[in-house]
């Protein structure tokens, strides 16, 4: 859990306070925290003066404006028909294992969460995972393990 | 104008009109789920698909205008296996237990397989997989998911008629649903109880929390003494869910059944309104004298009516710096179950610790009222349970009672009699034209100048309405307000309350005496009157209340012999220091977001 | 139907001199540059394929001083990388189509509407845009571009979807009427073209509609850009002319062994061997955004409908009821079959459903469930079956 501080005032002086600045909010406190805390929804709803039940709806209808906790790095593995004829579960499995978690859990120390996607546009590099906005395409379950090495070390 | 073909026949519209209202002009229904009348245009459902001929899909009458040359086939084989298909679907996500559901034979989605779906349904059954909330934490309404056929109408309702949004739709594909705030339950967010989103749901996903059982319990057990009071509004919508058209006034039968029922004591709410505006109306007076002639700067003008616990929990979220400017009497209900356990039990000679108070109200958030925990200046919880209009239907069939057959009854005294004035509080601007009824003639001595005491330009249907009344030739004691030109607003559904409120707020409006209430129309579109509700349902709700006003010998409530009888036995005078005991509350901050 | 074989062209990745395009294209009559797109016969990129030329009259018509050109950058048909590719390589060609269709239209806004997942792509995007903003401003142009992100939904591709996720709300789409021409983001007459569409225009504003025509058939002009992907020696994206057979396709990208081809994605069809010679790719054929799925006979059928099935019970909007239910009752009717907890002619009411959804859902995602469906179950019913 984070604090909310004075993020989502910072961003609204930035973003606006319409309806339609409400997307850009949710997304740069998402791309701070990776995830939408009760606290951080209720302030964008008082900061732009709509209900918190509207910002949660319009939030929740968004797969990557998560409202649960999600770790520092979120891995979504794509699962789409190409990934998944590629060897998506051999990098799920490989995951799994590295984290000692399994797909829609967060590490205990809340480092990395891992869930399933659908089609991120690498096909042609299948089978491919996002790590927060950066794509890692061709993967196998070695190569994958040496960029998971790399992210615990950050 | 637009020229149209449905069904082969002609039909001329104006522009803009739906496919639908189209169709309704040439007599031809098309279903429909999603759509109502009180609400913009969803189009979500699929059920009002028709056939164009030249399109490569059905379209959905509602949500589609009608232009020159369109050619409408509304009963195709098309239409029919598609129709049959959509219905199934959304029997396929609910929880068809209609024999144990509240809304059996009064449900949309049943009315809809029956005409279109009868027979072996294909589909697999979702429900089970889906693991399904059913939300009972709050005390006017319960919650089912299990029955939620994502209409919307309920979200749309909370938004647009009520500016609250305290549900919205959450999630997409098969996880969407109507939700609080990250799926709270709905005691823990902002939410007024107001129970338009109940009286708009067409199937049992949206229910009041039923009190019937406890209240038979209550009757049953010799111990305990049960009086009942019984709302304005509820007398002239009880009978739609007994057999009558809406707008007739069943008063009468229903102080019979009620009686029949086994209620110790008959008694009505509207005494308590007449009391109500006794000690408003003096509260008011006390008001503009302080702030007028003695230049009182801490008193709060405009004063806003507290009747409407919807309003008052609206006002205590979205407004708390304007707490101070409502009234601080309590709503009649409490009024009237702070005094059944008091002044009653002690005329009547009862111990009123075995005195069970129950109300019969148009209102879900009446349930709330009486659970809040400062209703209880008896020394016991004032008001035990409320009763919505439609829970007493179905007491009164539960009894058998052939209620178009009873004879008419009257009212028990001592908390029994009623003026006009009282009545009208079941209207939008009734309240209003009551306490003016009153108070003009305390400060002037004479009656409102209106025909026949009809205040015209306080009722209607309009969201908002203002009116300035000037006070000419007032008696000695009040010759501070000579000439004063006392500014009076009204609002009823929090919408119209929350645009008025901005506007006060922003110092656009300036008033003495506002009313508002909570539900469209007033209380005679209150959550917990019968369904389904419209416009022309509340209209002829609203008319009934009038005629039942024109029909009373008295009709200004400082003649209420019962009321000038409590003070002069009871509370000595209107804010006396019993009244303020008894009859006045406080209100709490609550959250905004 | 014209058959053009398999041609590769270089047209969407040409260098041009983007300066030189974009002060032709300003010295053009805003009813010039929409003739051109009329007489070149451009339709739409995305995989709807309406017609650029009318969809840019239409909004040219309205009279409103408030207009604006989007870009469609949702890209998330599953196997469709064409437009990822197009914005990192030629991002200054798809800013140049939207200024020309800004012209055109008589918009002075221009958004970008890029997916979530392509977030990765938004700094070298903005360093190029500024270099854009400064090179229209030479030329003359009253033009101003903005980019807005997606964040994980399918169904913002869908135009009014997207329109209500750039407003802010939930990206369910609307109710049509009013069209976006009439009636787009934020109400106001609004063209919204795919990212290869709009370089494709720039394209045509260089060389003109007489030289597009050369390319693609009648009824589908010019070349697309394809995204190969699945059992296939050759993934990546190819600039193709439009009119050849999947036969032909499959003779250049296929593995040897290709059983089907997925055409346009999840929302596209199914083609089986036996249908590779008669079906032309294009849009009086089977019409496509680009995504070209290649599966051999390893591969079950089943899976790649499962795949699907539960890709569009997910990403649905959820609002209408045949596309809602409708997914979920495809989905785990098939599994049933499967597993043999029902009968195999329940495939069959499974077939009238998905022809109710293509009928009857409000738009276009419930509209094309059944197009994988049906090609699926009914060229291959052994394998949904079995």
């Amino acid at each position: 859990m984070y604090q909310v501080g004075n993020l989502v005032k910072e961003l609204s002086d930035k973003h606006g306070h319409a309806r339609e600045s409400l997307m850009p909010i949710l997304q740069a406190i998402v791309l701070k925290h990776n995830y939408l805390t009760d606290e951080a929804m209720v302030e964008v709803a008082r900061e732009l003066d709509i209900s918190a039940a509207e910002v949660y709806g319009t939030a929740s209808f968004y797969t990557f404006l998560d409202t649960q906790v999600k770790g520092k790095y979120v891995i979504r593995v794509c699962k789409t028909i190409t990934c998944s004829m590629k060897g998506k579960s051999d990098i799920i499995h490989t995951l799994e294992e590295m984290l000692k978690i399994k797909v829609g859990e967060t590490t205990a120390d809340k480092q990395f969460s891992l869930i399933e996607t659908n089609c991120i546009g690498w096909c042609h590099k299948a089978p491919a995972i996002l790590i927060n906005e950066l794509p890692y395409t061709e993967l196998t379950p070695e190569k994958v393990s040496e960029i998971i090495k790399d992210y615990m070390l950050k | 104008m637009i020229n149209l073909h449905i069904n082969d026949q002609k039909v001329t519209v104006q522009e803009g009109t739906t496919v639908l209202a189209a169709a309704k002009k040439l007599k031809i229904n098309i279903p429909t789920l999603c759509n109502h009348d009180d609400l913009c245009v969803a189009g979500n459902c699929r059920v009002c698909i028709v056939e164009q001929t030249g399109a490569r899909t059905l379209i959905a009458s509602c949500a589609t205008p009608a232009t020159e040359g369109m050619d409408i086939h509304t009963n195709t084989l098309k239409v029919r296996n598609a129709r049959k298909h959509i219905v199934e679907l959304l029997l396929s996500e609910h929880r068809s237990d209609c024999t144990k559901c509240y809304k059996n034979q009064n449900c949309e989605l049943q009315k809809l397989a029956n005409d279109f779906a009868f027979g072996d349904h294909v589909f697999l059954d979702l429900v089970e997989d889906k693991k399904y909330n059913i939300d009972r934490s709050s005390p006017s309404f319960v919650k089912d998911d299990s029955k939620c056929i994502r209409c919307q109408r309920c979200v749309r309702t909370c938004s647009e008629l009520q500016h609250v949004s305290a549900i919205a739709v959450a999630n997409k594909g098969a996880h969407q649903k109507i939700s609080s705030f990250h799926d709270m339950p709905m005691s823990q967010v902002v939410c007024t109880n107001c129970g338009q989103c109940v009286n708009r749901c067409p199937t049992g996903a949206l229910t009041e929390k039923t009190n019937i059982d406890q209240v038979w319990d209550a009757i049953y057990d010799p111990d305990k003494h049960v009086v009942v009071q019984t709302a304005p509004a509820v007398r002239v919508a009880l009978g739609e869910d007994l057999g009558y058209d809406p707008g007739e006034r069943v008063t009468g039968k229903m102080v019979n059944a009620l009686r029949q029922l086994g209620f110790n004591s008959v008694l009505d709410t509207d005494f308590s309104a007449d009391l109500t505006i006794m000690e408003e109306g003096t509260e008011l007076l006390v008001r503009l004298k302080k702030a007028l002639v003695d230049g009182d700067k801490s008193i709060s003008l405009p004063m806003f009516t507290s009747c409407s616990p919807g309003w008052i929990k609206f006002v205590e979220h979205k407004y708390p710096e304007f707490l101070p400017n409502l009234s601080t009497c309590k709503s009649p209900q409490q009024m009237f179950g702070a005094l059944a356990k008091t002044f009653y039990a002690k005329k009547r000679n009862i111990d009123p610790s075995k005195i069970v108070s129950v109300s019969i109200m148009p209102c879900t958030a009446k349930k709330f009222e009486a659970d809040r925990p400062e209703m209880r200046a008896s020394g016991f919880k004032d008001v035990d349970f409320v009763l919505t209009t439609r829970e007493l239907a179905v007491m009164i069939k539960q009894a058998g009672i052939d209620f178009r057959n009873i004879e008419e009854a009257k009212y028990d005294s001592i908390m029994g009699d009623s003026t006009g004035a009282g009545v009208i509080f079941g209207a939008t601007g009734g309240v209003m034209e009551a306490a003016l009824r009153t108070a003009y003639e305390i400060v002037t001595g004479r009656e409102v100048p209106f025909g026949n005491l009809n205040i015209i330009p306080v009722r209607g249907m309009d969201g908002v309405k203002e009116a300035t009344i000037k006070i000419e030739g007032c008696v000695e004691a009040w010759k501070f307000l000579e000439g004063a030109e006392l500014k009076i607003a009204i609002a009823h559904g929090l919408a119209n309350a929350n645009k008025l409120m901005k506007m006060i707020q922003d110092g656009k409006a300036t008033y003495h005496f506002v009313e508002i209430m909570g539900c469209p129309g007033g209380c005679i579109g209150g959550g917990g009157q019968p369904i389904p509700t419209n416009m022309a349902i509340r209209q002829k709700r609203m008319k009934a209340i009038y005629s039942e006003d024109e029909h009373k010998e008295l009709r200004k409530s400082h003649l209420n012999p019962e009321v000038i009888a409590i003070y002069k036995e009871f509370l000595d005078q209107p804010n006396s220091h019993k009244s303020h005991e008894l009859l006045h509350t406080h209100y709490v901050e609550r959250e905004k977001y | 139907m014209e058959n053009k074989g398999l041609n590769k062209v270089d047209i969407i990745f040409e260098k041009i001199d983007n300066y030189e395009v974009l002060a032709k294209g300003f010295k053009m009559d805003k009813d010039a540059i929409i003739q051109e797109m009329l007489d070149s016969g451009l339709k739409g990129r995305g995989g709807a394929g309406f017609p650029t030329g009318m969809k840019w009259k239409f909004t040219a018509a309205e009279k409103s001083p408030e207009k604006y050109i989007v870009c469609n950058a949702d890209e998330g048909e599953p196997g469709t990388f064409k437009d990822r590719e197009i914005l990192d390589r030629v991002s200054n060609k798809v800013h140049g189509g939207m200024a020309i269709a800004g012209k055109a239209i008589g918009a002075k806004k221009g958004i970008v509407y890029l997916r979530g997942e392509y977030r990765y792509l938004l700094p070298k995007l903005m360093i190029e845009l500024e270099s854009f903003h400064k090179m229209i401003k030479e030329i003359g142009y009253d033009f101003d571009i903005e980019y807005r992100m997606g964040s994980g939904a399918y169904i913002c591709g869908e135009e009014s979807a997207l329109f209500e996720s750039i407003e802010g709300k939930r990206g369910e789409p609307r109710n049509k009427p009013p069209y976006p021409t009439v009636s787009g983001v934020f109400g106001k007459p609004t063209s919204i073209n795919n990212v290869e569409t709009l370089v494709t225009a720039m394209m045509i504003i260089q060389h003109g509609a007489k030289n597009f025509i050369q390319y693609g058939t009648k009824d589908s002009r010019g070349s697309k850009v394809f995204s190969v992907s699945g059992d296939t020696p050759t993934p990546g994206i190819f600039e193709l002319e439009l009119g050849m057979t999947v036969q032909q396709f499959v003779n250049e990208f296929g593995d040897g062994d290709t059983k089907a081809v997925q055409v346009g994605g999840a929302s596209g069809f199914c083609v089986p061997r036996k249908k590779f010679a008669e079906t032309i790719i294009g849009f009086e054929g089977v019409p496509t955004g680009g995504s070209m799925k290649l599966f051999n006979s390893s591969r079950s059928m089943y899976n790649v409908l499962h795949n699907y099935l539960d890709f569009f019970t997910e990403e649905s909007c959820g609002q209408c009821t045949p596309c809602r239910v409708g997914c979920q009752q495809l989905l785990k009717g098939v599994e049933k079959v499967k597993k043999g907890e029902a009968k195999s002619t329940y495939l069959n009411e499974l077939m009238k459903l998905a022809d109710t959804m293509k009928i009857a859902a409000k738009c276009g995602l419930g509209q094309s469930v059944g197009n994988a469906f049906k090609s699926i179950v009914g060229n291959f019913k052994e394998e949904i079956i079995y």
